[in-house]
């Protein structure tokens, strides 16, 4: 891949000595069989999930961008299975993945691509804005890199009231270079704030490679802020749980922000809009497929480890493959919201008008 | 009732509102050991102490954005711009996740946000310190719209800002800070848009906002006295929502309208009231809408010649009788 080929890319030693194995790792030791199960059946609901938009999207089912989170899985995942009940998560637009990690129901994610009322966000929000503020899921952004204000947002307010908690704050290995990131690195270790500023390096800022578009090493740019940075493989679920639980503890025990630079790779384009042939090769796809695809990866541990079999391998596919078309099929008769909803969720005010206090006219012809 | 500046009844809203609500937090550069750009906030880090009165480093996309999720989670920040020109840098945060995160989320997030600050010209700090982005921030829904005139209406309005669930930016003006009004001493708030008829006239509307408001009064005096027009002041007090019900009113009072504000031609607040005024209150009208805007051009230095680009008393007067003709 190309930014393998960066002469920066060298990993930094991770904060503490790596286990050999990172199935050793505490937080990963104490995992019963059924939690395991649940993280590898997390990772197959994503794929086939993304592969059943995907197929939606063809059939033009679904308008706009759809972001595929295929070959990211154990990121997400990972991250995700480590949140307390005062842990939040906040990401971009490639944002479905974090959401089914964080335990949204796929129906209403689904309804929301076909832009349908039974949506999560009522057909408001589309692929790039999924919202889940009762499961600490804060979205869902658009811009590049303007989440990460918001996040660090979440740590203050964590801090302000007094819970023990963090934010997780994704962004993609693109959003390294806007300004609004480095605002918030900068904020959040001036003020010791829980946050910990995941960047899903993927390789390529839609199509041009980390070579191409950032100077030196992603995370590094933390210690600039005087913050702990770490790096670790995102293919192995095991091994982002063990990192992130180091950095994720750091943050809700002694208050301190750091950023982690997990690597990964994503199967489709930047977008399904994304020929995807003019700046990479068909080989270099194949060849993380077939070496470092984060399912195949983990379920050759749990098969190892007696974990999973054949025929729990299978019922977990065909459970994923129909929860995804049972999906779609919701998806499919739900209603589109009336051109009358149009005008609802803009304000609370006008949502909640028995309690509204302004007056005047909130919209306008 | 006691004389306060403007500069002390914003201060009053702040303290007031940071007593009421635990959640209030109130920050900003140099809002807190310095006491506040222009001593708006002056005194309340010794009262409130920093937990409360938080300095910022100047990162405005940076400590917007983290107001604004800090908000999504129950805090209520009230931030202060040292100026309102610098919205520019923090323009993804304001306008894309503040006005939009209700709406994309389906209404499942509030951003019980205010950003607060002062946004005008004639401090002769040239084009990049003197914008009005009051039609920019309008323009768009989910966002509330503040331009306070006085003393009286700018602490009432603050704390109605400060309790309301959806973001508010409230516009205050540094030429108005020293301006004293009668204030009461005791608890009271304003509805954001409601409307304040600040001088009442028969022959004309002068439908206006901010500072322009005090133009207005002058021009209104002078139309009075020299010229035997009545002149009816109408001060918006809030872009949006907007109380046009007041302004309708008074142009089936006085069938002819003058828009006065500081703000560029071009889809403009004005722009947006001439259309309103002419698709329902065609009826009511004996003239064409008239219009006294700032001249159209990036915010000269020149201290006197600024004076001239902007609404003062003079022009406004000139622009009545062009009205009234």
């Amino acid at each position: 891949m190309s930014k393998k080929s960066t002469a920066s890319a060298e990993k930094k030693p991770a904060p503490e000595a790596k286990p050999a194995d990172f199935a050793q790792a505490p937080i990963n030791a104490r995992l019963s069989r059924d939690e395991k199960i649940e993280l590898h059946r997390k990772m197959v609901r994503i794929r086939r999930f993304e592969e059943r938009s995907l197929r939606a999207y063809q059939a033009k089912k679904i308008g706009g961008f759809l972001h595929l989170y295929i070959g990211q899985e154990a990121v997400a995942v990972g991250c995700c299975s480590l949140m307390g009940k005062h842990d939040h998560v906040i990401t971009a637009y490639r944002d479905h993945g974090h959401a089914i990690a964080v335990g949204m129901d796929t129906k209403p994610l689904m309804a929301e691509l076909y832009g349908k009322a039974t949506g999560c966000s009522k057909g408001k929000g589309g692929s790039m804005h999924y919202f889940a503020p009762d499961k600490n899921f804060w979205g869902g952004h658009g811009i590049v890199g303007g989440q990460i204000p918001l996040g660090t947002g979440l740590a203050y307010a964590l801090k302000y009231k007094g819970l023990k908690g963090a934010a997780m704050a994704f962004m993609g290995d693109g959003a390294v270079n806007q300004g609004a990131v480095h605002e918030a690195y900068n904020l959040a270790s001036l003020w010791n704030l829980p946050v910990v500023f995941v960047i899903e390096n993927n390789g390529y800022s839609m199509g041009t490679s980390q070579a191409r578009s950032s100077a030196g090493q992603l995370a590094q740019r933390a210690a600039g802020y005087d913050m702990e940075w770490g790096q670790c493989n995102g293919h192995d679920v095991y091994e982002v749980r063990a990192t992130m639980d180091h950095f994720l503890a750091k943050a809700r025990d002694q208050q301190r922000p750091s950023t982690v630079e997990i690597d990964t790779y994503r199967y489709r384009g930047h977008s399904v809009a994304d020929p995807d042939n003019t700046y990479r090769s068909k080989q270099e796809i194949e060849e993380y497929r077939k070496t470092k695809d984060p399912i195949q990866v983990f379920q050759n541990k749990l098969v190892a480890e007696g974990v999973l079999d054949e025929a729990l391998i299978e019922k977990i596919d065909a459970e994923a493959r129909a929860e995804a078309d049972a999906a779609a099929d919701f998806s499919e008769i739900s209603p589109y919201p009336t051109p009358a909803d149009i005008q609802t969720d803009v304000y609370w005010e006008s949502d909640n008008p028995a309690e509204r206090k302004s007056q005047g006219r909130l919209f306008f012809e | 009732m006691p004389l306060i500046t403007y500069r002390e009844a914003v201060r009053h809203a702040l303290a007031e509102e940071l007593e009421r609500d635990a959640n209030v937090v109130v920050m900003g550069e140099e809002v807190a050991q310095f006491n506040g750009a222009y001593k708006v906030t002056e005194g309340l880090l010794a009262k409130f102490g920093p937990q409360r009165i938080v300095d910022t480093p100047i990162s405005e996309a940076g400590f917007i954005g983290m107001g604004i999720g800090a908000s999504m989670l129950g805090v209520r920040p009230v931030m202060e711009l040292m100026f309102w020109s610098f919205y520019s840098v923090a323009f993804d945060q304001i306008l894309n996740n503040a006005a939009n995160v209700r709406y994309m989320s389906g209404g499942q997030i509030n951003c019980p946000i205010v950003i607060r600050g002062p946004a005008n010209g004639g401090t002769n700090v040239g084009a990049t310190h003197s914008h009005t982005p009051e039609n920019v921030l309008a323009n768009h829904p989910g966002v509330k719209v503040v331009v306070p005139s006085t003393a009286y209406d700018a602490k009432g309005l603050l704390k109605s800002s400060i309790r309301d669930n959806d973001p508010v930016f409230f516009l205050e003006n540094t030429m108005l800070y020293g301006e004293k009004g009668e204030v009461p001493e005791g608890e009271y708030t304003i509805p954001l848009g409601l409307a304040d008829v600040k001088r009442e006239g028969k022959d004309l509307t002068i439908v206006t906002y901010g500072r322009s408001v005090h133009h207005s009064l002058a021009a209104a005096a002078i139309l009075e006295s020299e010229h035997k027009i009545s002149a009816e002041v109408v001060d918006l007090r809030t872009i949006r929502p907007l109380d046009f019900d007041t302004v309708a009113k008074s142009v089936a009072k006085t069938h002819r309208v003058l828009i006065v504000e500081e703000q560029k031609p071009f889809a403009s607040v004005g722009s947006q009231l001439a259309f309103m005024i002419q698709r329902e209150c065609f009826d009511d009208l004996d003239g064409p809408i008239h219009r006294l805007a700032t001249v159209d051009a990036p915010a000269i230095y020149s201290p006197p010649v600024e004076v001239e680009q902007l609404p003062n008393p003079q022009r406004v007067l000139k622009a009545a009788l062009a009205a009234m003709a």
